[in-house]
């Protein structure tokens, strides 16, 4: 009987690499992605997906303001801050910028900290990076009470275009809310890792897998993506 | 013959994914990439500090966005040691984002151009 199982291209050491890699990967009645856990892959998909409702974010953005008759907000003037008696364009947003990578950094830390099997050391950069989130969002909070008091609102604001308030509001707001969501996961991740649950491969409460130190990856594969989100937005809503 | 590959594929999840799907890396690589992130927004930040306009600052700004996006992607996200099935799973089709952003941009000009004919009175 011949064998038509791939069982000699099991692992992905001995399996081509490359695009003949790329092709033998996908072709076959076999999972696509040799190396992956499940939940990587998933997050992958999850991260892809939002990807694309950032991306239709950004365009219904640029379809607003290259279509519009009014001027657009000068965004170096709108979010200045004026310090003493100088004037710094874009000052807290370029903070906020270095706090997010910051928090990146601290993140991959965690990661690789993890997979050291050092307990303590991650759950401390779980925990820098959460505050470091933190720090972000209630720098939004700052920035968006600012515009409102300036009289930026969804439907209309002093500065010109009216499109800029429902565009700054969506834009910020979702990437705010995707930070804060991310913080509260590394909360519990923070205290996971503290307990020592992927020592001990404890079960989790609501999937009843055990948990590893692979899911301090997968966080961070969210944590770098939110990053990644603000990378886009500084260059199109702040600077250009 | 079915019977073989629910072995085979049962065996490859218990065994083989914790070890191979590792991704750990000295920590020497993330501290450069970390530094260079920095100097990259610093850079991003002096195109509005010091107002450069015009085609130079877009050219800039994609320029130093793609950088750090790329950065971040391929280093601390790990998609550089991925093998190619993944890497192109998720980066290829946000291809098709950037023909929706031609596509818009011609509409938006559309747009504009009739808002300005029958908005202003002709």
């Amino acid at each position: 009987m011949t064998d038509t199982s791939p069982a000699k291209i099991t692992t992905s050491e001995n399996r081509p690499k490359g695009l003949t890699g790329l092709v033998e990967d996908w072709s076959s009645d076999q999972r696509a992605f040799k190396n992956v856990s499940w939940r990587k892959a998933m997050m992958w998909i999850f991260l892809l997906s939002d990807t694309f409702i950032f991306s239709i974010f950004l365009l219904s953005y640029m379809t607003s303001r290259m279509s519009t008759k009014v001027g657009w907000p000068n965004a170096s003037e709108v979010f200045s801050l004026h310090i003493g008696h100088t004037n710094f364009p874009l000052l807290l947003i370029a903070i906020m910028t270095f706090v997010l990578i910051s928090s990146s950094g601290t993140m991959v830390m965690a990661v690789n900290y993890g997979y050291r099997k050092d307990r303590k050391l991650t759950a401390i950069m779980l925990l820098v990076t959460a505050l470091l989130g933190a720090t972000f969002v209630g720098m939004q909070a700052f920035e968006w009470t600012k515009l409102i008091s300036e009289g930026v609102r969804p439907w209309g604001n002093p500065m010109g275009a009216p499109q800029f308030g429902g565009i700054f509001f969506m834009i910020t707001g979702f990437h705010g809310t995707h930070v804060s969501i991310g913080v509260i996961f590394l909360l519990v991740m923070t205290v996971k890792v503290w307990r020592g649950d992927y020592d001990k491969q404890t079960k989790g409460y609501f999937t009843s897998r055990k948990g590893e130190y692979e899911c301090v990856e997968i966080m961070g594969l969210y944590w770098h993506f939110v990053d990644l989100v603000w990378v886009f937005i500084f260059a199109f809503f702040y600077l250009w | 013959m079915a019977g073989s590959n629910n072995n085979h594929s049962d065996q490859y999840s218990a065994t083989e994914i914790s070890v191979e799907g590792h991704q750990e890396h000295p920590l020497k690589i993330y501290f450069i990439v970390w530094g260079w992130l920095f100097v990259l927004s610093a850079c991003s930040y002096m195109i509005d500090f010091m107002a450069i306009q015009g085609y130079l600052r877009w050219t800039l700004i994609l320029f130093f966005m793609v950088v750090k996006a790329g950065l971040i992607v391929a280093v601390f996200m790990h998609i550089m040691w991925e093998r190619l099935s993944l890497s192109y799973a998720v980066l290829l089709p946000p291809i098709a984002v950037l023909v929706f952003v031609a596509i818009m941009a011609v509409e938006a000009n559309y747009t504009v151009l009739t808002r300005f004919i029958f908005l202003d009175g002709g």
